[in-house]
């Protein structure tokens, strides 16, 4: 992954420097709290319902074993002991003091961390798919483009007040998108062109949030050097003429949708013609400079499904079936990718103890280079684990809690944290979480209704991913009191959807009988093999209404 | 006398923002960019010849972006760009459409809701002058622009991005 020179510690340094500077002159009073709120916000912190919350960027999810340590001290030593990992891969405390926040970004600076512009109406952490580097599928390892735009965006001076937040993703696998660009602000898909060279398929106006859309191409072929020249293309056109006067109608989305992306970008490529020839232009030697960062580690030569291997999955069938969920084909023969779910039952979906942040530091030394990523499921990754020995690792990782064998499961849910946390929620949401986890725990039956992504917000920000949820949960206030909105027939991936709403709302203590009722309903309607997604789409909405409302169709 | 930041240093400010009703005088003077468009014929020679004699500055407002004025913007001695808050962005792409589009060389000046925490990105965007809003500490701002010794972009000041300045 990439290691840091002088230049880049000394800007992440200096930041420590000027927000400490910020946060002695707030304490003292000479910055009043309004003006103090965007500084903070760039750094990371939110001020929640009962203490700070601050979030630290994991850029596009790589971790090494130093940063995890450090991530778990801070968790034992600022927090209570536990941290969590967010829907754009970044992790969040939510315990610190205020005034202790700038001493802790002078402990992650030191392991190469930060927390720059995680929250804020500027450029957020760039993310990718989780597996990069590591599946052979994809075009190329997208990871370096993330880190070039990363400290393209790092303290871009003309950009640090957008209309509203700017979140970029990038994805290098044809006909899967696999971070979910199309709900991006901007989404980059690496390709190759008909000459065979290398660049970019762009798409702007994605995004989630109260007005759900899905992006659409601004230029079909970027070439790899013009990377950076059209984003600051793209993002000047925003910063001039996105809407200032609302909050909700201050994405891009907002605005591509206004002009029609047929203008919009024919007002990026004459702001870009200005400027793609200039000293902004990505020289190759950077690119490689960059890419050099992410070759791949010291692989053995090993076969595939060794006798090791496929005795431990005949023998086991516990481990036999956590390989079958959790663990992914890797480029290399004889390695593996595992995720560790963090989705245990009676803890927050994300959630991680300082201890086990610790034992997982161990394991990616003991098991995968030392180097382990986040998901934007909340879950972590080990990516480059030999076969034979993942036996050996789901036993250690199951003693530490981490081996739950439901990737892609019902539990495996995506939820924000809600009005537990979250001074913006209308809802909470870990509540539902847990109820679900509780009542759903047999994993016979989670294993045949298969892949359902079930997605919870506490709110209409939708930081739980709600509308691409197969089964979306969105919390609602009704006169004060916690409701709760059910969608189906969300998607992320290449076929993307937004979910539908099912009716009117429900009180959180029917929450469970539903889902079970919509569930019952997959489960008679299904035919062999289908997933609940791809039965929604063959019988359409009618029979879970019907199911979920009885009253109401007996009064037609 | 007002003070402002000038070449990050403290100065007198010389220039006075009139009225769009104001008679203008051979005093340097500032007039809102909806004057200057509005103007016609006699009038709009009025204002050109007082441009040119380097006595004529004009002020960018919440929504006027650069393009509005354009290669019109060259021959003034003053260009305000305007923060309605502190939190509006505009003005940066503003900025730096001013000096790296159309060419404008003489004093690009900040104005409005100015506070100590933008003046480095301000620097970078090619503003030499910031009218502090009141009650910022003008001996502090003077420091506002060594936050960072280095930057990662390109900037109006050195169009390199730091790909192109390591060694």
């Amino acid at each position: 992954m990439y290691v840091y020179d002088d230049l880049d510690q000394r800007i992440i340094n200096e930041r420590v420097a000027q927000f400490q500077d910020q946060m002695n002159r707030y304490l003292d009073g000479k910055i009043p709290e309004e003006e103090f709120l965007p500084l903070r916000l760039q750094n990371g912190i939110y001020v929640q319902r009962y203490a700070p919350m601050l979030r630290i960027a994991v850029p596009y999810g790589m971790l090494n074993s130093q940063q995890l340590r450090k991530m778990a001290e801070i968790a034992r030593d600022y927090d209570r002991g536990y941290a969590h990992f967010s829907t754009r891969q970044n992790l969040q405390y939510n315990w610190p003091k205020l005034e202790e926040c700038p001493e802790i970004l002078a402990k992650l600076a030191t392991v190469q961390m930060h927390a720059v512009q995680t929250s804020g109406n500027c450029i957020r952490n760039t993310t990718t798919d989780e597996y990069a580097g590591v599946i052979a599928e994809e075009l190329v390892d997208p990871r370096p483009y993330c880190e070039i735009i990363r400290q393209w965006s790092t303290f871009h001076p003309e950009f640090a007040f957008l209309p509203r937040k700017f979140k970029i993703a990038v994805n290098a696998v044809e006909g899967a998108d696999r971070a979910a660009t199309r709900m991006h602000d901007v989404g980059i898909q690496i390709i190759r062109n008909e000459a065979g060279e290398l660049g970019y398929r762009v798409y702007a106006g994605g995004g989630l949030g109260r007005t759900p859309i899905l992006s659409s191409v601004v230029r079909e072929f970027l070439p790899e050097e013009d990377l950076l020249t059209y984003l600051d293309a793209i993002i000047r056109v925003y910063n001039q003429f996105g809407r200032r006067d609302n909050k909700y109608k201050a994405r891009i989305k907002i605005l591509v949708k206004a002009l029609g992306v047929e203008r919009f970008s024919e007002l990026v490529e004459a702001e870009w013609a200005h400027s793609k020839d200039g000293d902004g232009q990505l020289p190759s030697e950077e690119l490689e400079r960059v890419k050099s960062h992410f070759t791949e580690p010291a692989y053995l030569a090993l076969e595939a499904d060794s006798a090791t291997y496929t005795d431990a999955l005949a023998s086991d069938k516990a481990f036999a079936r956590w390989v079958e969920r959790n663990v992914r084909a890797h480029k290399k023969p004889g390695y593996a990718i595992a995720t560790f779910a963090l989705k245990q039952k009676g803890t927050a979906p994300g959630d991680v103890t300082d201890s086990q942040i610790f034992a997982f530091a161990d394991l990616a030394d003991k098991y995968s280079f030392g180097e382990a990523r986040s998901t934007h499921q909340q879950n972590l990754v080990l990516a480059d684990v030999e076969q034979s020995k993942l036996y050996e690792l789901w036993k250690e990782a199951k003693a530490l809690g981490l081996a739950t064998p439901n990737l892609g499961l019902l539990t495996d849910m995506i939820c924000c944290p809600g009005g537990d946390f979250c001074a913006l929620a209308n809802a909470k949401s870990l509540p539902i979480a847990e109820a679900l986890q509780n009542e759903f725990d047999d994993l016979d039956y989670l294993h045949d209704l298969g892949n359902l992504d079930l997605n919870i917000s506490g709110c209409m920000n939708a930081c739980g991913h709600h509308h691409i949820g197969n089964i979306g949960i969105l919390g609602v206030d009704k006169k004060g009191e916690e409701f709760y909105q059910v969608s189906l027939g969300g998607a992320s991936g290449e076929d993307a959807t937004v979910g539908k709403i099912l009716g009117p709302s429900f009180a959180r203590d029917r929450m469970v009988e539903i889902i079970r009722i919509l569930l019952d309903v997959f489960v008679a309607q299904r035919i062999e093999g289908e997933t609940f997604i791809e039965t929604f789409r063959r019988v359409g909405m009618d029979p879970f209404k019907a199911a979920a409302y009885p009253a109401k169709v007996t009064a037609k | 006398m007002t003070q402002i930041i000038l070449d990050q240093q403290i100065a007198n400010d010389d220039w006075t923002l009139v009225t769009d009703d104001a008679a203008l005088t051979s005093a340097k003077e500032v007039i809102n960019f909806s004057r200057w468009a509005s103007a016609e014929d006699a009038e709009k020679e009025a204002l050109i010849a007082k441009r040119d004699l380097g006595t004529l500055g004009i002020q960018l407002n919440a929504g006027d972006t650069a393009d509005l004025l354009a290669d019109d913007s060259q021959g003034f001695a003053l260009i305000n760009v305007e923060f309605p808050k502190f939190a509006d962005g505009r003005g940066y792409s503003a900025a730096h459409l001013l000096r790296k589009r159309y060419g404008f060389t003489g004093q690009l000046r900040s104005v409005g809701d100015v506070l100590f925490d933008q003046l480095f990105f301000m620097m970078r965007c090619g503003f030499n002058a910031m009218a502090m809003r009141a009650d910022q500490d003008l001996d502090l701002c003077v420091k506002g622009f060594e936050t960072f010794t280095t930057s990662y972009q390109g900037d109006v000041n050195d169009a390199r991005p730091l790909f192109r300045r390591r060694s």
